[in-house]
C-alpha cells in the first residue's frame, strides 16, 4: 500500500483556513474570501496531483494511505487517525474541491452585499474539510466525524440568516433529522466493532465473508438509515425542501452535489456489507424507487425553484440509492449519476441562483416568465443543465441515468420490470417538471409585477456556471466510454469482476425507451404550460397537487406521529421532574425550615421564659437523677 | 424539732425566689428573688454542715454570701442604667437582642 504525506493536508488547510477567518473577526472581511477560494482551489490542486500519482501506478498500488496519528489506543483496540485515498475517494475529493472550488468563485460576486460574508466562507470552508473527512477516512469512526462535521456545516449554512426564524427553524429541521441517521451510522459501527472487533474498511472487509448473515442484515439496515438521513431519502427526506433557506450556493454545493451524496458514498463504500446482505439490498431498493417517484411528484407542484429543484435533487438521489441497491453492478453507475449530477445540478442551482440575484430574490416561479431574454447566458447553461437533467443524449445524465435503469431492468425476473418501468416512469415525471421549470422561468409571459428589467449576473457568477455546464454536457459521455469509471472503480465495489446476470434487455431498448420516456414528459409539460401563467398559484386543484404542494404529507406526518407524542412525552417527564423530583427536593428543604421556626420561638428575648426553660431544665435534670439513682 | 424541717424551709424559699423570678416583671423583685434563691441555698448548706459535723458547709456559705454582694453591686448597676435609658425596670421592655 503506498503511502503520502499529502492527504492530511486536504483536510487541514480549509480547517485551519476556517479557524482563521472565524477567529479574525472583521480584520479578515477585506481578503477573507480570496483567501478561502485559495485554499479551495488548492485542495482541489492537491487532488489533481494525487489522480495523476495514482493514474501511474498499477491498478493494486492505486489506494494510498496515511496514518496521521493514533487516535485511540486501548488494549487490543486501536483506531488510527488514518486516511485513504482510493479509486472511489478520489472521485469525490474532486467532485467535492472542483466545484467547491467553482462555488467559492461564484459565492464571491453573490454574496458581496452581504455584510457576513467572511463568516460564510469560513462555514465553506469548514464544509470543504469535514466532507473531505467523510471520504478519506479509512475507517467508519473516521468517516464518522467528517460525517457529524457535514452535518454542523449544513446546520450552520442553511440557518446563515438566522435573523428570520423561518430559517433558523429550518436548519433545525435539517439538524435534526440528520441525527435521526446520524444515530443509525453510529448503532452501525457499535456492531460492526461487536461482531469484528474492528471498524476500518479494510478489517471489516477481510472478515465480511465469516460473518453471520443477520448481524450484516443488521449492519447493513443501520447504515441504511444513516444514508437515508444524510441524503433525504424516504421516510427522512422532509428536511431537503426547507434547507433551501440557505444561501444559494450552499443549496448548490451542499444540498445538491456533495453532502446530500454521502448516503450514496456510504453504502458504496459499505459495498462488502451489503452484497453479503441482500434483505438490506432489498430494502435499498425499495427506499430508492419510493424516493424517486416521491420527490418527482413533489417536484411537480413546487412553484418556489429551489424548491423545485430540492425535490428534483430528492428524486435523482433515489437513482442512485436504487442503483447501489442492485449490487457491484450497481456501485459504479451510482457514482457516475452522482458525479454527473453533481455537475449538472450544481449547475441549475447556481443558474436559479442567478435568476434571482437578477430578480431580487424572488424564487417564485410564477412571478417570473421570459426571463430568457434577459439573462441570456443564464438561460443558456441552465438549459443544457435541463437537457442533462432529462437524459437527453448526448448529455451527461443520459448516459448515467440509462445506465441504471439499465441495470434496473437486468435485475431479473418481475422485480427487474418492476423496477426498469419505476425507473423510465421516473424518467417521465422528471422530464415533466425540469421542463415545467424551464417554462415558468425562461418563456412565456413576463409576470414580475415590476417595471425593473432582470440584468445579466457578473461575470464572476457566470464562469463558475459555464464551467460546471460544460461538466454537465461532457462529463457523461467521458465517464461512459470505454466503460471509463466502471474499470476504474471495478477494483473498490467490484472485484470478483461480476457481470449482468443475462443481458435480458438489450441496451439499444433501454436507450430508447428512455428516450421515448423523456419526450413523452416533455410534450406533455409543453402542451400544459405552452399558454398563459397565471401568477396566482391555482387554487382548484386536484388532491394530487394538493397532496404534492404539501411535500406529499410527510411533515404532517413526522408531526402528528413523532413531534406531537415526542412533545407530550417530554411534558409529562417534565412535569414528573417538577412535581416529583423537585416535590421531593423542596419537601427536604422545607422540613428543615419548618424545623427552624419552630425551634425558633423558643428564642423569644424575654428573660423571664429563658429563666422559666432554666428552672423547667434544672428540674427535669433532677428528676432524671433521682430516678435512675432509685 | 428534726432538723430536717431546716431543708424543707430551704426548699419552701427556694420555691418561691424561683417563682418569682419567673412570674414578676419588675427587675428589682426579680433581683430579690434572686437574692432569696441565694440565701435559701445557704440555709441549706448550713444545715448540711450541722448535719456531716464539719465545717465545709458553713464555709461555702460565706462564699455564696460574698458572691452574692458581688452580683448585687454588677445587677443594681445594670438595672439601674437600664432605667435611666429605658425608663421602666420591666425585664420584659429588656428584650432588644432578639431582634
Amino acid at each position: 500500500m503506498t503511502t503520502s504525506s499529502n492527504l492530511v493536508w486536504l483536510i487541514a488547510l480549509p480547517l485551519i483556513c476556517s479557524a482563521l477567518l472565524l477567529l479574525a473577526g472583521k480584520r479578515a472581511n477585506a481578503w477573507g474570501h480570496l483567501v478561502a477560494t485559495l485554499v479551495s482551489a488548492s485542495a482541489f490542486a492537491i487532488g489533481v496531483v494525487e489522480l495523476f500519482a495514482m493514474l501511474g501506478r498499477d491498478v493494486q498500488d492505486r489506494p494510498v494511505t496515511q496514518k496521521v496519528f493514533t487516535w485511540i489506543s486501548v488494549g487490543d483496540f486501536k483506531v488510527d487517525a488514518s486516511l485513504l485515498l482510493d479509486q472511489l475517494s478520489i472521485c469525490f475529493v474532486l467532485l467535492i474541491t472542483g466545484v467547491g472550488t467553482l462555488i467559492h468563485i461564484y459565492s464571491i460576486a453573490y454574496m458581496s452585499h452581504d455584510r457576513d460574508r467572511r463568516r460564510f466562507f469560513a462555514y465553506l470552508n469548514l464544509f470543504i474539510a469535514a466532507m473531505l473527512l467523510l471520504v478519506l477516512g479509512d475507517s467508519y469512526l473516521n468517516l464518522y466525524v467528517g460525517w457529524e462535521g457535514v452535518g454542523l456545516a449544513s446546520y450552520l449554512l442553511i440557518g446563515f440568516w438566522n435573523e428570520k426564524p423561518a430559517y433558523a427553524t429550518a436548519a433545525k429541521k435539517a439538524f435534526i433529522a440528520n441525527r435521526v441517521g446520524d444515530v443509525g451510522l453510529s448503532l452501525a459501527i457499535m456492531i460492526a466493532f461487536a461482531t469484528f472487533g474492528d471498524v476500518t474498511f479494510k478489517g471489516i472487509q477481510a472478515q465480511a465473508d465469516q460473518a453471520s448473515s443477520s448481524a450484516m442484515t443488521a449492519i447493513g439496515l443501520m447504515l441504511l438509515l444513516a444514508a437515508v438521513g444524510k441524503s433525504a431519502q424516504f421516510p427522512l427526506q422532509a428536511w431537503l425542501g426547507d434547507a433551501m433557506a440557505g444561501p444559494t450556493p450552499v443549496s448548490a454545493l451542499i444540498h445538491a452535489a456533495t453532502m446530500v451524496t454521502a448516503g450514496v458514498y456510504l453504502i458504496t463504500r459499505s459495498n462488502f456489507i451489503f452484497d453479503a446482505a441482500p434483505t438490506a439490498q432489498l430494502v435499498v431498493i425499495i427506499i430508492g424507487v419510493i424516493t424517486l417517484l416521491f420527490g418527482a411528484v413533489i417536484g411537480m407542484a413546487k412553484d418556489d425553484i429551489k424548491k423545485a429543484l430540492a425535490a428534483s435533487t430528492m428524486s435523482q438521489i433515489g437513482y442512485m440509492i436504487l442503483a447501489t441497491g442492485l449490487g457491484p453492478i450497481g456501485y459504479a453507475f451510482a457514482i457516475m449519476h452522482l458525479l454527473t449530477h453533481g455537475f449538472f445540478k450544481a449547475s441549475m442551482f447556481l443558474g436559479a441562483g442567478s435568476v434571482m440575484h437578477g430578480m431580487k430574490d424572488e424564487v417564485n416561479m410564477r412571478k417570473y416568465g421570459g426571463i430568457g431574454k434577459y439573462m441570456p447566458f443564464t438561460f443558456i447553461t441552465f438549459g443544457l443543465g435541463y437537457l442533462a437533467i432529462i437524459g437527453v443524449p448526448p448529455f451527461s445524465g443520459f448516459y448515467s441515468k440509462d445506465k441504471i435503469i439499465e441495470t434496473a431492468f437486468n435485475a431479473g425476473g418481475l422485480k427487474g420490470v418492476l423496477l426498469g418501468v419505476a425507473t423510465l416512469f421516473g424518467a417521465t415525471l422528471t422530464a415533466f417538471y425540469m421542463t415545467r421549470v424551464v417554462i415558468m422561468t425562461f418563456f412565456g409571459n413576463e409576470r414580475w409585477g415590476h417595471k425593473d428589467e432582470p440584468h445579466e449576473s457578473p461575470a464572476l457568477m457566470l464562469i463558475p456556471i459555464s464551467l460546471l455546464s460544460i461538466g454537465s454536457v461532457a462529463s457523461g459521455f467521458l465517464l461512459y466510454r470505454n466503460h471509463a469509471l466502471e474499470y476504474w472503480l471495478k477494483p473498490i465495489v467490484n472485484p470478483a469482476g461480476e457481470q449482468h446476470l443475462e443481458e435480458l434487455v438489450q441496451p439499444i431498448v433501454v436507450s430508447a425507451l428512455a428516450v421515448t420516456a423523456v419526450i413523452i414528459g416533455v410534450s406533455i409539460a409543453i402542451k400544459k404550460y405552452r399558454g398563459e401563467i397565471s401568477s396566482e398559484a391555482p387554487v382548484k386543484v386536484n388532491l394530487l397537487t394538493k397532496a404534492a404542494r404539501r411535500d406529499l404529507y410527510q411533515d404532517d406526518f413526522n408531526e402528528s406521529v413523532f413531534m406531537r407524542p415526542g412533545q407530550s412525552v417530554v411534558k409529562s417527564l417534565l412535569n414528573f421532574d417538577y412535581k416529583v423530583l423537585d416535590g421531593l427536593v423542596r419537601l427536604v428543604g422545607g422540613i428543615s425550615i419548618g424545623a427552624g421556626q419552630s425551634l425558633r420561638k423558643f428564642q423569644n428575648g424575654y428573660v423571664r421564659s429563658y429563666a422559666l426553660m432554666m428552672v423547667v431544665g434544672v428540674l427535669a435534670l433532677l428528676i432524671t437523677v433521682w430516678l435512675m439513682s432509685s | 424539732m428534726s432538723i430536717a424541717n431546716y431543708l424543707y424551709l430551704s426548699a419552701i424559699l427556694f420555691t418561691i425566689g424561683a417563682v418569682g423570678v419567673v412570674v414578676r416583671r419588675n427587675a428589682i423583685v426579680v433581683f430579690m428573688c434572686i437574692e432569696l434563691m441565694l440565701n435559701a441555698a445557704n440555709l441549706a448548706f448550713v444545715t448540711f454542715a450541722r448535719i456531716n459535723g464539719n465545717l465545709d458547709g458553713q464555709v461555702v456559705a460565706f462564699f455564696t454570701m460574698v458572691v452574692a454582694a458581688c452580683e448585687v453591686v454588677v445587677g443594681l448597676a445594670i438595672i439601674v442604667t437600664i432605667y435611666r435609658s429605658r425608663r421602666s425596670a420591666s425585664v420584659d421592655d429588656a428584650s432588644l437582642l432578639k431582634r
